[in-house]
């Protein structure tokens, strides 16, 4: 049995208080314990921004990189490490900005790796600017006039994408939160939660504009059909709804199929170094 | 001295490559030194490319300007090149006769004889292999070996067209040829920089090599997802530069020894992750093969314009290795080097090619494959009790373990950290974090081999170079030594942190470099306050030859 206090990081807390940011982290502490994995079987990938500096407040493995950067990274620890269970922790700017192209190809790539997006529709730690989720009109603290784009549709491009498992949460509800972590986690393929997190600090809507919209997708929602998906992924208004989207568990192709099933399947650390006398046939190819 | 070249020409689509190929590897399977190179248009049909092939019975491996032997497949190559063909060189020519003229209707004959005009190039090598007075036998193997994959049929079909090709051909060499390349038992390899590079990576134990696609560093990654099975290696085209060189990050903090390769402008794009690497002490090879720039330049042709680039890539200050190997066998072995390097010292090593080395075709004797040590430089987890990914120490080299290894939490930020790897505001710690990955590089460069050194002694003018021009300069070198000039040569392969080395005094440094600027030249005044009389520069995109440099050189 692993226990919560495992994941206790005593490295300290930058974020400011009372951020819903916090309640993200204790969900996903709560899901990693139900699911019965210590911290050195989890390994946190994230980038720069406010979301990004999560790997420091659970105690496991972790790479914080670059701004935008975390999904190449995580793709390729999932490719040398499959047990590894990897998560990505990144923000809107640090996902759908800096990291847009990654985020649609990666889709495509389908890694067994979850990604986990506190999407607060700001760049908090840069103080206020538009993130690509920022809705039209909003006025920041750059685009004082309003912004003059229209806002991205990430869940829409992750279903479109063909992503199997698309979800939205709301850092504000502890419980529903780490149940979907818990599925996200658990999922054999690539596992996408977009969870909505007011920045109390800079945020376009307070943490009640938020509260009064987001309801639980009912227990007769079935996630399975896409349309439906499409639909509920563009709900953004009046009511914003939170769950699974999204969720298709028919087997799919995930990245590296093809190098696990036919080359070697394992660790890429287990391989070593090819031996000499192989190396040496191929020269002797030119020869 | 046996010394023949040979220049092929045509459009792109046309199949100079495969007549090119086909042709070094005959004089090879022959027993003789090769050496070719090519040089094309970006384009995929059309324009005019030349393939050059070198036939020595000797160590040659660098090019030269003009040939005993043209061939041209049209019209509009035949025009631009053949100013190329000494006065008493012999041409090869469809329609054309004459005295120095070989006529051999290969497109007229492929299509009356094999129904194919397919067939035109492999008659065409039968023709060249005859003026070279190489035996018909060698280009018989070859062609046995190169079309096995594809049938009997297409097998026999060409072994009879490269024999009516031979055949006219010999005809007319009567009294014209003055060649023969009787076979020799020697055997040698016929190999490029970039299978080399992607043979070399594998010896290290690289078990991830990620890319995107562009001139002319593709063939590496290319070639490793071709033989992704045997040597088993995961291969992934990325969807940039910067997945690229992150997923290699990736890859290496995860514990596998990783890498990535492009040209200039990927590179460029890759230069943060650079800093990573540094940052977070991650080691990663990065194949830099350059070409001409500024942006895309000229895609398909040479150039070492990216020298300081490459040694001051990545914003910061931090360790970093700086390889540019003079051949395939160099670039064999220094790619292992490159990869042992960047393990121990936990930090990114560039490997820095050309178009001109990536692409030729170069004559190595031997590989010392037992002298090859692929050393990986984690540690033990069972040996640590309190495990501190960044822990400072005397040599600023800190435990490496990856993540998933023991019980062990492997931590990494690109942040400034502290000995844990989280992220820090001490600032007192920051100044100790500098120095650690400063320390590094101090040791770093106690490894750096110094400069070859080629007739130096007695020499009063010194050619200074580095990279792939090795073997031009080292010829130059004996073409003037001959012609009774004291001249010498200074060669780097290893060039950041830059070796230590005490230039004699009292001599003429003349750089030579593919390069309008003279880099290597600005890094000798700097840094070894060496003052250079002289620079030879060749920016025109074509490979630095002897004959450039000493027409240069000679005339100022
Ligand atoms: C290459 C690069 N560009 C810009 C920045 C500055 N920067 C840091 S975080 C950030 C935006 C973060 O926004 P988001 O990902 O939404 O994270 P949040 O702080 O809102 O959680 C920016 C622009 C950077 N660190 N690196
Ligand atoms: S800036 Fe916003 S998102 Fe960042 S910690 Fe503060 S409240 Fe949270
Ligand atoms: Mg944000």
């Amino acid at each position: 049995m692993v226990k919560i206090e495992a994941y206790r990081s005593d490295a300290e807390n930058q974020w400011c208080p009372g951020c819903p940011n916090f309640g993200i982290l204790a969900a996903l502490k709560n899901a990693l314990v139900n699911l019965g994995k210590k911290p050195e079987e989890v390994c946190l990938v994230s980038g720069i921004g406010q979301a990004a500096k999560m790997p420091h407040y659970l105690k496991c493995n972790f790479f914080n990189g670059l701004h935008g950067r975390t999904l190449p990274v995580a793709v390729a620890i999932n490719v040398v490490n499959p047990e590894l269970i990897t998560i990505v922790v990144t923000g809107d700017g640090d996902c759908y900005g800096e990291g847009g192209n990654h985020f649609l190809h990666n889709i495509r790539r389908n890694p067994n790796i979850t990604l986990i997006v506190h999407n607060n529709q700001i760049y908090g730690l840069t103080k206020g600017q538009a993130s690509p989720t920022t809705e039209a009109e909003d006025k920041t603290r750059l685009q004082f006039e309003g912004v003059e784009l229209e806002p991205l549709q990430p869940l829409a491009i992750a279903l479109l994408h063909g992503c199997s498992f698309v979800a939205r949460g709301y850092a504000g509800d502890f419980k529903h939160l780490s149940n979907l972590l818990v599925e996200a986690i658990s999922f054999k393929g690539f596992s996408y939660v977009d969870v909505i997190q007011p920045c109390i600090s800079w945020g376009t809507h307070s943490v009640s504009w938020y509260r009064e919209k987001i309801y639980k997708l009912p227990q007769e929602y079935n996630p399975r059909d896409k349309e439906e998906a499409l639909k509920k992924s563009a709900e953004w208004g009046d009511r914003i709804p939170i769950g699974i989207i999204y969720r298709d568990d028919k087997p799919h192709r995930l990245f590296g199929d093809y190098f696990r099933k036919n080359i070697f399947d394992g660790k890429l650390t287990e391989l070593g170094c090819p031996p000499q006398r192989l190396i040496a046939e191929m020269i002797e190819r030119y020869r | 001295m046996i010394d023949i070249s040979t220049i092929v020409s045509g459009a792109a689509g046309q199949g100079i490559h495969t007549i090119g190929y086909m042709l070094a590897k005959t004089a090879s399977e022959a027993g003789y030194h090769v050496f070719s190179w090519q040089e094309y248009e970006s384009r995929i049909r059309g324009g005019s490319n030349s393939y050059r092939i070198r036939i020595s019975d000797k160590p040659v491996n660098a090019p030269l300007g003009k040939a005993d032997i043209f061939m041209s497949l049209d019209r509009e190559s035949k025009a631009k090149h053949l100013p190329l063909l000494k006065t008493d060189g012999i041409l090869v020519d469809e329609e054309e006769r004459g005295e120095r003229v070989i006529t051999v209707p290969f497109s007229a004959i492929a299509q009356r004889d094999f129904g194919n005009k397919l067939f035109a190039n492999t008659v065409a090598v039968g023709a060249l292999t005859a003026v070279l007075g190489i035996e018909l036998a060698s280009l018989k193997k070859v062609i046995s070996h190169e079309f096995a994959g594809k049938g009997g049929e297409i097998v026999s079909k060409n072994l009879s067209a490269a024999a009516e090709g031979y055949k006219l051909a010999k005809r007319d060499c009567e009294g014209r040829c003055p060649w023969t390349l009787t076979k020799r038992e020697q055997r040698y390899y016929l190999i490029s920089g970039n299978e080399a590079l992607a043979l070399g990576a594998s010896a290290a134990g690289c078990r991830f090599m990620v890319a995107y696609p562009m001139t002319p560093s593709t063939g590496i990654i290319t070639f490793l997802s071709k033989h992704k099975d045997e040597l088993k290696i995961f291969t992934e085209q990325a969807e940039d530069e910067i997945a690229a060189v992150n997923m290699a990050i990736g890859a290496s903090y995860a514990g596998a020894r990783a890498m990535t390769a492009s040209s200039g402008g990927g590179f460029a794009l890759m230069v943060e992750g650079i800093s990573l690497a540094g940052m977070t002490e991650t080691p990663l090879v990065i194949i830099l093969a350059q070409r001409p720039a500024p942006a895309t330049g000229l895609p398909t042709r040479t150039e070492q314009g990216d020298l300081l680039f490459a040694i001051n890539a990545g914003h910061g200050e931090f360790p970093k290795i700086v390889f540019a190997p003079s051949d395939p066998k160099d670039a064999f072995h220094k790619i292992v080097r490159a990869f042992n390097l960047a393990d121990k010292y936990q930090t990114p090593a560039i490997i820095m090619t050309d178009q001109f080395l990536a692409d030729s075709y170069f004559t190595v004797e031997n590989f010392e494959l037992d002298k090859m040590v692929s050393k990986s430089c984690l540690v033990n987890p069972d040996k640590i009790q309190n495990y501190k990914r960044f822990q400072l120490n005397d040599t600023g080299i800190s435990p490496r373990l990856f993540p998933g290894q023991s019980q062990h939490l492997v931590c990494c930020d690109s942040d400034e950290h502290d000995e844990y790897g989280h992220i820090t505001e001490d600032l007192e710690l920051r100044k100790r974090m500098v120095e650690k990955r400063l320390k590094k590089y101090e040791l770093l460069r106690k490894e750096m081999r110094p400069p070859e050194e080629y007739h130096i002694s007695d020499a009063g003018a010194i050619f200074v170079s580095w990279g792939s021009s090795r073997n031009a300069v080292l010829e130059v070198v004996d073409v003037l030594r001959e012609n009774g000039a004291k001249v010498g040569a200074i060669h780097f392969t290893e060039l950041w942190p830059l070796p230590e080395y005490e230039f004699p005094p009292e001599k003429n440094y003349y750089t030579v470099e593919s390069n309008a600027t003279g880099q290597l030249g600005k890094l000798l005044r700097s840094d070894y306050g060496v003052k250079v009389k002289g620079t030879i520069n060749r920016y025109d995109g074509l490979p630095l030859d002897q004959e450039y440099i000493r027409e240069r050189f000679e005339n100022g």
